[in-house]
């Protein structure tokens, strides 16, 4: 369990650290969950070694956003200000993204496994 | 008292137990409009609100469980690994779908603002709302939106996916684990990839690996296309 917790955070940190020395947009996590990706595909990192601990934390992702949703009660005064077109806009676009991205990949991937 | 409202604990408490009412809310209801993460943001700000608790207090215990995000997006790496014949069978259709997703995304949502009559600022806030927060906010600073209001709108987003996200994914014929996981994750990030995850093993690993993919689509076309229209 401790070793997962601690590859997980190592890859964390080595992700933010490589986004911080190439000056790259992409958050350190991202980067840190490809460079994870890379040591499971080289057989650098075992499966089993994060699985614990990686589990875990995926099953409560969700819990995860809580603190980053109450921030918004921050902006209230912000979205209030044009709320029509903001929902609006947010709310369209997110079903209109869902409806092409999934066609696409559907289409071109045909329905057969 | 208010010795306490300062100390982590309480936000950590008040966060971890509304939370588990949330899930059994969740649970015993079956109604996707009660999606935990959604009602359990909700029922916090409701709380802070009443009580006059600043969020500043309870960011000091919010925050220790936001810290455990950042190894959760690394462990994503997992399921991506252990159902990676299935997604790199599917690798170019995975592909086109997160570009088309992500080129659907920048002009729906600056699209419709625009229409309604939202201001030059807010426009630019909405256009990179379906990426994860710190890519958003990168994005938003860039190119002159309002930074708080894409971080609020990117949380937003999220919650829209995972609350009927796969509902809506089934209603219009979109069936596919990878087609679904796919969908949810371009559009929602993390939040519908959280809950995708809980339900399907294989669209989830795809749903997290949207979340990397639309990141960097986004990153890469938006500033490019700044600079070809020089939207200002």
């Amino acid at each position: 369990m401790l070793q997962g917790l601690v590859l997980l955070l190592g890859f964390q940190f080595a992700g933010e650290l490589f986004a911080r020395l190439l000056d790259l947009p992409i958050p350190g996590n991202v980067i840190g969950m490809a460079m994870l990706l890379v040591a499971l595909a080289a057989g650098v990192v075992k499966q089993e070694s994060i699985s614990e601990a990686g589990e875990l934390l995926l099953k409560y992702m969700a819990l995860f956003f809580v603190p980053a949703g109450v921030g918004v009660m921050l902006y209230f005064e912000l979205i209030a200000r044009e709320w029509l077109p903001i929902i609006v806009g947010t709310v369209v676009s997110t079903f209109v993204v869902m409806a092409v991205t999934g066609w696409v990949e559907q289409l071109l991937g045909g329905d057969s496994d | 008292m208010t010795e306490l409202l300062s100390s982590p604990l309480f936000g950590v408490v008040l966060t971890l137990v509304t939370f588990r009412l949330a899930e059994l809310l969740y649970r015993r209801s079956g109604f996707i409009l009660f999606n935990p993460v959604f009602v359990s943001i909700c029922a916090i700000i409701a709380i802070l609100k009443v009580s006059q608790i600043s969020y500043a207090d309870y960011a000091r215990g919010g925050d220790l469980i936001l810290f455990l995000l950042g190894p959760s997006v690394v462990a994503l790496a997992l399921p991506l690994w252990q159902r990676r014949e299935q997604v790199l069978k599917r690798k170019l259709p995975i592909l086109a779908g997160v570009c088309a997703g992500a080129l659907a995304s920048i002009a729906s949502a600056a699209g419709t603002a625009w229409l309604l009559g939202a201001s030059p600022e807010v426009v630019l806030s909405l256009v990179p709302k379906s990426v994860t927060t710190p890519i958003a906010i990168g994005i938003s600073e860039q190119i002159g939106g309002i930074v708080p209001l894409t971080a609020a709108l990117v949380v937003l987003t999220g919650c829209l996916g995972a609350i009927c996200g796969p509902e809506f994914c089934r209603l219009i014929g979109i069936r596919k684990p990878t087609s679904l996981g796919l969908a949810i994750g371009t559009a929602s990030h993390g939040i519908g990839t959280a809950r995708v995850l809980a339900e399907d093993r294989l669209a989830g690993a795809v749903s997290g690996l949207a979340i990397g993919l639309n990141g960097l689509t986004t990153a890469v076309v938006v500033p490019l296309l700044w600079f070809v229209f020089g939207w200002n």
